[in-house]
């Protein structure tokens, strides 16, 4: 009896020692970024791989507050707080490790992220889900420093909010002016969903004002479904000034509250400006970007075409045909997460599968859509099979598409940080 | 019968072929639709009862009865811009739940697309203005409506399904919440297959459904039925 029971108790120290080793031979995951694109990969590889990797979240805000959704806030249809989520749940309920700070270095040699904080932190993959940053000096007379007096607001966070005071400061009939991006730019009908909204506010507190657009673009997503919807709801408010008419050529001033458009002068009293885009800075620190500023993926798992140890979601990757949006990143997070549990643990991967809708509101309840589901070529992820709304929809149609965005809100807010 | 006979006739004279798509025997469909007036009224005075009334069903918006408590399926339809036509009622009454998820109209379908023409013969003779409505659609409408059995018996992958099921996921809560999208957790296998098929051959129309539909092989909407149907259980 004896003897066995020692040799329980040696058998019970065997197990015990073995979580440690086990603990330390752990595959690393690491992600840059928690939002659709990188908070998604994370719950997904963590949750699906039930422990079998350790995953490590860098993102320097506890509460992130989504972009996508800004607008409706603008327009009076959402709260603020309703854009706010935490990590709770992937730190608590799938044992996501959330480092509270900014990413800064890529080592990629040695497979360390640094933090601005000093902290090193070693992976075995790395997922870069950074969103966007503007391209400088793309709109003459304008940088990051002047933000506070024409905000981007293209980020999501406290610059919706400065932009909205601006707005609801304007003067009574004054002019509210955007200058809007070049392609490729993330959420392609989002400036226009902007204006929408703008002018939801507008008309209820300040109807004579008025609205210029100054577009660099030919054409632009949902064009025909936006200027239907502007003739109906805010009729002689808006204008957009193309490139036909100028719209290319642009400075403005910040201080003076002025846009020079083809060299004549336009007063504006409260102004969004949305600048040329460029994947997130770390992406180009980590020396996975191209001349364009976006970084080239493999279309079948989104890895980067310059390490296969790093995968790129979202934005920040140059991804063929989708569109730069929230849904996108999170549909390209799924493939990813599958991908990567198949290299680090072995089990089974399956074909990648893509899809995107863009829900946009011209007025409240009155919500269109655009959306496509794609697969990976050689050289793309291309476009399967496409729809739009049209134009001449009812009513009735219109509040059930937006009540539908309503529900996308919070069905992918929920299979990102729940 | 007059109606058809003229109708058969004209089709000859323009060397039409004869389809199932020609609207039926409005007599039979008045026997036939003995089953229906169960639930269902039609004709002067009729009123909703377990159904709602099917006055003017041509060309009525689904789910648009004012005060009939119609299922969250049916009302779904409606908004989405389904209208009644011969073509959608045929494809509803032949299998109710393959067009609206979750109806609340306990009836198996026609098969026999014979007595669904008949039945649709006969209702149009309650529609406000049955001359407009045309004796057969203009194109032609698929002999039947449906998913062969062996499609319905494909046992489908649950760890396939699971992987597919994450594209789902962005907008059908795994909680099962269904604020303006449905719940489709727990849902019966072949309810599940069936809806999705209807989505694929474009017959339930949804633009973002039929989309995703539209690249699911029979394996993989059966591995998304097997998934689906034991989630949150």
């Amino acid at each position: 009896m004896l003897m066995n029971r020692r040799v329980f108790l040696g058998a019970t120290a065997l197990v015990l020692a073995a979580p440690a080793a086990i603990g330390q031979a752990k595959p690393r995951l690491v992600v840059i970024g928690g939002g659709a694109g990188g908070g998604t990969v994370a719950r997904y590889v963590a949750r699906d791989g039930q422990g079998a990797v350790d995953v490590t979240l860098v993102e320097p805000n506890a509460i992130y507050h989504t972009c996508f959704f800004s607008n409706l806030y603008l327009g009076g249809v959402r709260s603020y707080d309703s854009l706010a989520h935490n990590y709770d749940r992937l730190v608590g309920d799938h044992g996501v490790r959330h480092v509270v700070d900014r990413a800064v270095g890529v080592d990629r040699d040695a497979r360390v992220v640094t933090t601005a904080g000093g902290e090193r932190i070693e992976y075995d993959h790395l997922v870069v889900s950074p969103g966007i940053d503007f391209v400088e000096g793309s709109v003459p007379g304008w940088t990051l420093d002047d933000a506070e007096m024409m905000p981007h607001a293209y980020k999501g966070g406290e610059q919706v909010r400065r932009l909205k005071s601006l707005v609801e400061a304007m003067p009574e009939g004054g002019v509210f002016g955007m200058v809007a991006p070049p392609n490729p730019y993330r959420c392609p009908p989002g400036p226009y969903e902007r204006i929408s909204m703008i002018a939801t506010l507008l008309k209820a507190k300040n109807p004579t004002a008025k609205i210029l657009i100054v577009d660099p673009k030919e054409k632009y997503s949902k064009q025909a479904l936006f200027e239907e919807g502007w003739q109906r709801h805010y009729p002689g408010m808006i204008t957009r000034i193309g490139p036909d008419f100028g719209g290319g050529s642009i400075e403005v001033r910040p201080a003076a509250g002025e846009f020079v458009v083809d060299g004549v002068v336009e007063k504006v009293d409260a102004a969004c400006v949305i600048p040329a885009q460029r994947a997130g800075d770390i992406a180009a620190q980590a020396g996975l970007t191209n001349d364009a500023g976006w970084v080239p993926i493999d279309p079948a798992n989104m890895r980067s075409l310059a390490d296969t140890a790093i995968t790129v979601l979202g934005d920040a990757s140059q991804q063929g045909d989708m569109p730069k949006s929230g849904f996108s990143a999170n549909s390209q997070a799924k493939v990813a997460a599958n991908a990567i549990l198949g290299e680090l643990t072995g089990s089974r991967v399956f074909p990648a599968k893509y899809s995107n809708t863009c829900w946009s509101l011209i007025a409240p309840e009155d919500g269109v859509k655009v959306g496509a589901s794609y697969e990976p070529t050689p050289e793309k992820i291309a476009s399967v099979h496409s729809f739009i709304s049209e134009t001449g929809e009812d009513a009735m149609l219109r509040k059930a598409t937006f009540e539908e965005s309503l529900g996308w809100y919070a069905g992918i807010t929920a299979d990102i940080f729940s | 019968m007059r109606l058809f006979l003229a109708a058969f006739s004209i089709s000859l004279l323009l060397g039409l072929e004869a389809q199932a798509s020609e609207i039926g025997d409005r007599e039979r469909g008045e026997q036939l639709f003995e089953v229906c007036a169960h639930c269902h009224e039609v004709g002067p005075g009729a009123v909703d009862g377990i159904g709602p009334h099917l006055n003017g069903i041509f060309g009525r918006r689904a789910g648009s009865v004012e005060d009939y408590e119609y299922s969250e399926g049916l009302a779904r339809m409606g908004a989405d811009g389904v209208v009644w036509t011969l073509e959608t009622l045929d494809i509803y009454i032949e299998n109710p739940r393959a067009f609206v998820s979750r109806t609340r109209m306990a009836f198996p379908g026609l098969d026999d697309p014979q007595d669904r023409a008949d039945v649709l013969a006969y209702l149009r003779d309650f529609s406000d203005n049955p001359r407009d409505i045309p004796e057969a659609e203009p194109t032609a409408r698929p002999e039947r409506y449906a998913v062969a059995p062996e499609v319905l018996e494909i046992v489908g992958d649950r760890e396939y399904g699971a992987y597919l099921s994450s594209e789902c996921r962005t907008c059908h809560q795994e909680s099962g919440a269904s604020e303006g999208i449905p719940d489709i957790t727990q849902w019966p296998t072949e309810h599940f297959v069936l809806a999705m098929h209807a989505y694929r051959d474009g017959v339930r129309p949804h633009p973002v459904m039929q989309m995703i539909a539209s690249r699911l092989g029979d394996e993989e909407i059966a591995a998304l039925a097997a998934y689906f149907a034991t989630l949150g259980e």
